[in-house]
C-alpha cells in the first residue's frame, strides 16, 4: 500500500515483529495454531506435529503444512509464501499444502504495514520473503539435528534432499516425518544461514497453484459457502443513503412469506432471516423497508465535484517541495496546466458481500473472507462487548478482495444480526447492495501545471490533489501535518528528475460517502494523472512520448530499462491504421518498475478498444514468474473495467449503479491481447498485485491522444468524447 | 415437492415454485460449487448445464426445471468436455480467486461439447455472459483451444 514506505521504519512494525522472534525463540509452539484455526478438522489426526514457529508444521508423514500469514484473493499468495518456506526447508510443493493464519497480529502482522494483519499493498512477498525463508531453514536445520543424533554422526555431514535428510557418507536418507518427533525436542535456532540466490530450486520457477485443483471442480470453499448445523440465511436493505435510518417497515408481512424465521432492526438497516436466501429476500421485498434520509438526502456527484474544485483553489499541505517550483515556472519558456478528474469506484469482487456469524454464552465465532481478520476481530469484539479473545474468526478464500475485504463494517453488520439470534446466521448482501454500500475510491481532482525550458524539458512542476483521505480514518497516525501518504503516492515522488517541485494535498471529504482502498492505491490515481500529464509535456515540446521520458530517466536505470524494453516489445515505432493509437505508462510504485504500452482503436462513434497491451516489469526477484504474468494481466483487464466504464455516480444522495447491467465489467469479447515480459534481477522483490492496473489507464489515455489528437482529462472514457467530427 | 435430476441423481425439494435453481442447490441442496454473483443473469457465476445447455441458474425457476437433467461444476468433471476444460484449466492456470471459474468452466464445457472446434468468435459468444473480475480471459481462451486440441486428439 502507499503508506508502505511511510511505515517501514515505524516502531510499532519493528516491536510486533521482534515479538514473533521472541515467540519463536522461546520454545516450540507444538500445536499452537491449531487453537481456533479455519480448519480443526485438519488437527485431529495430526496429533504431535513438528510446529517450529508460528508459520510450519510437519506431520508424521513428512507432510508440510504452512499457516500462511497472508490470505489467498486470487494473487497466489497460497502458492508463493509456501514457495518461499519450500525453498529453504528442502520440501516438494507437492507435499506441502496451506492453511489461513488465524487472527494473531502478533505471530502473523505484517511488519510493512505497522504489524497489523494485513493482507493488502502488493506487501506479501515483500513483508515476508525473509521471515518465511527463515522459517524454512531453522526447520531444515532442526530436522538435520536430530537426524544427526539418530545416525549419530557429525551434522555437518548431512545433506537434504527435497523431504529427506541424507547421509552421503553412509548412503542413508531419513524421511523429514521419520525426525519430527525428535525435532519437535530441539530449540529453534536463531541464526540460520540463508540459501545463496544461485542455489534457489524453488524460487524463480513456475509452481502450480495450490489452491488451483479446489477452483476448478467446485470444492473450494469461501466465506459464502460456509454452511453449519442450525444455520439460517439473512439478506439486509440498508439505507440508500448513507447516514440514513430505518423509519418503518412491516415485519407481519415479511414473517407471513414461507421460510422467514425473523426481522432484526440496526438503525441504519433491515435484515431478515430465513431458511434459505430466496425467502430471506422474499422476505425483504415483503418488508417494505422506508428510510429517513437523513442529512445526505440531496448529496449529488456534481456537489462532490463542486466543492474539490473550490476546495482545490486555495493551497494544501505539502508532500513534496523541492526547489522552487513558483519561481521557476513564472520563468518558463512555455507553461502548460491541466485538471484531471478520476471518479468514484465501486470494487464489485464477484463474490458478494456475506459474512457468517454464531454469537455464543462464550464468544462469538465468525466466518469470513477477511483481508484483515485481526482489526476483524478487534472491531467485532467493541461491538459485541467481548474480549478479542473471544471472537474467533476463521478465515477463508477470497472471492476477489481488491481493497473491499480491508473493511468489515459488513462484518460488524453481520454480528450485530446474529446478536439478535440465537442461530448461526450467514448475511449475505444482494449484487444491489454490494454495489450501492461499498465503501469506494475516492473522486479525486488534480490540479497541475509545469513549466518547460526552451529545449521543451520540464523545469517546473505543480500537482495539487484534492479528495478524500482514506488514511485519516483508516491508520490515522500515518497524516502527518495533513498529508496523506496514500493520497500522494505516486505524485510525491515520481519516476523521473525534475528540478523544482511541489507537490500538496487538500483533503476533502464528500458527504457521507465513506471511502477505502482500491486496487492499486494512491498509485491508481496518480500515476493517471502524472503519466498522462508527462504525455501532454512531450506533446506540447513536439517530443515522442518515449524519446521524452527517456531523458528524464538518466538516473533512474530500472525505470527506463523498462521503459525502453516496453517501447521496443510493442514496436513503438511501427504505424498503426487510423484512428488506431499507441500510448505507454510508467509505474514505479509498490517496490516494482512497470512500463504499459496500450494499443488502441477508436471508432467512429467514440467507442474505445483496446487491441493489445505490453507489459514489462522489473519487480526483483521473481517468486512464481507465472503467477507474476497472471498478475499483471489481472491489473490490465481491471484497469481496462475501470478506464472505460468504472463509474459510481450519486443522485439524492443515492449510488445510482446497481449491478453488472449498470456498473459494467469488461467482458472476453473485449479483452485485449496481453504480453507480459518479466525483467531478470536480483534486487529485493516488489509487489505485483496493483501496479498493472496503476499504469493502464494514462497507456489508454495516452493512446487514445495517437489516435485522436484528443486528450481526455477525466475518467471514464465515454464515446461522446471522442467522436469524430 | 419438485422432483430434479441433478449429477445423475433423483431427488424431491419441497420449495416454492419461484426459487431459482441456484438457491435450491445451494441452500437446499448444500452443493456450493454453483456461485452467486448477481441474481439477474448478468454474471455467469451460477451457470449450469440443463440438458446440456449452459443456463443461469439464478433466474431459472425450480419449476422450470422438471424432467430435465441438471449438471452442476461438481459433476462436470465426469462429462468427455468438462473433464478436458478442467485439466486445460490447471495446465494453464486460469483461477486466480476462482470465484467465477465454476461458472466460466460450465460455459466452457457446454460450448466443447457442442462444438469440438469453437473459433475465437465462438469463444467470444459462448463465454461473454461470464465475467471475471480478476481478468483470467486470456487464459479462458487458451485453455478452450487446448482442451479442444486435446479432445480432438483422443
Amino acid at each position: 500500500m502507499a503508506h508502505v514506505q511511510n511505515l517501514r521504519d515505524s516502531r510499532v512494525s519493528r516491536r510486533t515483529f521482534l515479538h514473533a522472534g521472541a515467540a519463536v525463540g522461546g520454545g516450540l509452539l507444538i500445536g499452537w495454531p491449531l487453537q481456533g484455526a479455519a480448519q480443526p478438522a485438519a488437527t485431529a489426526t495430526q496429533a504431535q506435529p513438528f510446529a517450529p514457529g508460528a508459520f510450519i508444521r510437519i506431520d508424521r508423514a513428512g507432510k508440510v503444512t504452512v499457516i500462511s500469514p497472508m490470505i489467498e484473493m486470487g494473487q497466489g499468495t497460497y502458492t508463493s509464501l509456501p514457495m518461499l518456506i519450500a525453498e529453504e526447508l528442502d520440501v516438494a510443493m507437492s507435499d506441502v499444502a496451506v492453511e489461513p493464519a488465524p487472527a494473531n497480529a502478533k505471530l502473523y502482522g505484517n511488519p510493512l504495514i505497522a504489524g497489523v494483519q494485513m493482507t493488502g499493498g502488493s506487501t506479501s512477498i515483500r513483508a515476508f520473503y525473509l521471515p518465511l525463508r527463515q522459517a524454512g531453514a531453522a526447520a531444515r536445520k532442526m530436522l538435520i539435528t536430530a537426524a544427526a543424533a539418530k545416525l549419530n554422526v557429525d551434522a555437518g555431514s548431512l545433506t537434504t534432499e527435497p523431504g529427506h535428510v541424507v547421509h552421503a557418507a553412509s548412503q542413508r536418507r531419513i524421511g523429514y516425518g521419520e525426525l519430527v518427533d525428535a525435532a519437535a525436542t530441539l530449540p529453534i535456532p536463531s541464526d540460520v544461514a540463508l540459501k545463496d540466490p544461485s542455489a534457489f530450486r524453488i524460487i524463480g520457477t513456475p509452481a502450480k497453484r495450490l489452491d488451483a485443483p479446489a477452483k476448478v471442480n467446485g470444492s473450494a470453499i469461501y466465506g459464502i459457502d460456509v454452511r453449519l448445523p442450525g444455520m439460517k440465511v439473512a439478506t439486509v436493505s440498508a439505507s440508500p443513503v448513507f447516514g440514513g435510518t430505518v423509519a418503518s417497515f412491516d415485519e407481519a408481512a415479511a414473517l407471513r412469506v414461507p421460510g422467514v424465521h425473523q426481522v432484526a432492526k440496526l438503525d441504519n438497516a433491515i435484515a431478515v432471516i430465513a431458511d434459505h436466501y430466496w425467502a430471506a429476500k422474499q422476505g425483504l421485498e415483503a418488508c417494505a423497508v422506508r428510510f429517513d434520509d437523513g442529512p445526505h438526502a440531496t448529496a449529488s456527484t456534481a456537489d462532490v465535484v463542486a466543492a474539490l474544485a473550490t476546495a482545490s483553489e486555495k493551497p494544501g499541505a505539502v508532500a513534496t517541495s523541492e526547489g522552487d517550483a513558483t519561481a521557476a515556472l513564472a520563468k518558463a519558456a512555455t507553461r502548460v496546466a491541466a485538471i484531471y478528474e478520476a471518479p468514484f469506484l465501486a470494487h464489485a469482487t464477484m463474490e458478494p458481500i456475506n459474512c457468517t456469524v454464531q454469537v455464543t454464552s462464550d464468544g462469538c465465532d465468525i466466518w469470513v473472507g477477511s483481508q484483515v481478520p485481526d482489526i476483524a476481530q478487534l472491531v467485532v469484539s467493541k461491538h459485541l462487548g467481548l474480549n478479542p479473545e473471544q471472537v474467533r474468526i476463521h478465515n477463508h478464500l477470497l472471492g476477489g478482495g481488491f481493497g473491499r475485504r480491508l473493511e468489515v463494517d459488513f462484518i460488524a453488520q453481520a454480528a450485530l444480526i446474529a446478536k439478535q439470534s440465537k442461530d448461526p446466521i450467514k448475511v449475505v448482501w444482494s449484487r444491489e447492495e454490494d454495489i450501492q454500500h461499498d465503501m469506494y475510491r475516492p473522486y479525486y481532482y488534480d490540479r497541475i501545471s509545469a513549466g518547460l525550458d526552451r529545449q521543451g524539458m520540464p523545469v517546473a512542476w505543480n500537482h495539487r490533489i484534492a479528495g478524500s483521505s482514506i488514511m485519516a480514518r483508516y491508520f490515522p497516525a500515518a497524516v502527518k501535518d495533513g498529508v496523506d501518504p496514500d493520497a500522494v503516492e505516486g505524485a510525491a515522488e515520481i519516476p523521473y528528475a525534475i528540478a523544482n517541485r511541489h507537490v500538496d494535498y487538500v483533503r476533502v471529504e464528500p458527504p457521507g460517502i465513506p471511502t477505502a482502498f482500491w486496487r492499486g492505491v494512491g498509485p491508481t490515481h496518480n500515476v493517471y494523472v502524472v503519466e498522462s500529464f508527462i504525455d501532454e509535456l512531450a506533446a506540447a515540446a513536439k517530443k515522442d512520448p518515449v524519446a521524452y521520458r527517456r531523458a528524464l530517466l538518466a538516473g533512474n536505470p530500472r525505470a527506463l530499462h523498462v521503459l525502453e524494453r516496453a517501447a521496443q516489445k510493442a514496436g513503438w515505432a511501427t504505424p498503426l491504421g487510423p484512428r488506431q493509437g499507441r500510448g505507454i505508462a510508467l509505474s514505479q510504485s509498490f517496490g516494482s518498475y512497470l512500463a504499459e504500452v496500450a494499443e488502441v482503436t477508436v471508432s467512429k462513434s467514440g467507442e474505445v478498444h483496446v487491441d493489445r497491451v505490453v507489459a514489462v516489469v522489473d519487480c526483483g526477484v521473481a517468486v512464481n514468474p507465472d503467477t507474476i504474468v497472471a498478475q499483471i494481466e489481472s491489473g490490465i483487464i481491471f484497469g481496462i473495467t475501470a478506464a472505460l466504464y468504472g463509474e459510481i455516480t450519486l443522485r439524492n444522495g443515492r449510488v445510482e449503479q446497481t449491478n453488472f447491467d449498470t456498473y459494467q465489467m469488461l467482458r472476453i469479447d473485449a479483452a485485449p491481447a496481453i504480453e507480459v515480459e518479466i525483467v531478470g534481477s536480483s534486487e529485493a522483490p516488489g509487489g505485483l498485485g496493483e501496479p498493472g492496473t496503476s499504469a493502464l489507464a494514462p497507456a489508454v489515455l495516452n493512446a487514445v491522444h495517437a489516435a485522436t489528437g484528443v486528450r481526455l482529462r477525466k475518467l471514464p472514457i465515454k464515446p461522446e468524447m471522442l467522436a469524430a467530427g | 415437492m419438485h422432483d430434479l435430476n441433478i449429477n445423475g441423481h433423483s431427488l424431491s425439494v419441497d420449495a416454492p415454485d419461484d426459487m431459482p435453481l441456484l438457491w435450491v442447490i445451494r441452500d437446499i441442496l448444500g452443493m456450493t460449487g454453483t456461485k452467486f454473483g448477481c441474481g439477474i443473469a448478468q454474471c455467469g457465476a451460477c451457470t449450469v448445464h440443463i440438458d446440456g445447455e449452459a443456463t443461469r441458474s439464478c433466474i431459472t425457476a425450480i419449476s422450470d426445471v422438471a424432467g430435465t437433467s441438471i449438471t452442476t461444476i461438481e459433476a462436470i468433471g465426469e462429462t468427455p468436455a468438462g473433464k478436458a476444460i478442467q485439466a486445460a484449466w490447471l495446465n494453464l492456470e486460469v483461477a486466480q480467486c476462482g470465484y467465477c471459474q465454476s461458472g466460466q468452466i460450465m460455459s466452457a464445457s457446454a460450448l466443447l461439447a457442442g462444438n469440438p472446434k469453437p473459433t475465437d468468435a465462438d469463444i467470444d459468444a459462448a463465454m461473454s455472459g461470464n465475467i471475471c473480475r480478476c481478468g483470467t480471459y486470456l487464459r479462458i481462451r487458451e485453455a478452450i483451444k487446448q482442451a479442444a486440441a486435446s479432445a480432438g486428439a483422443q
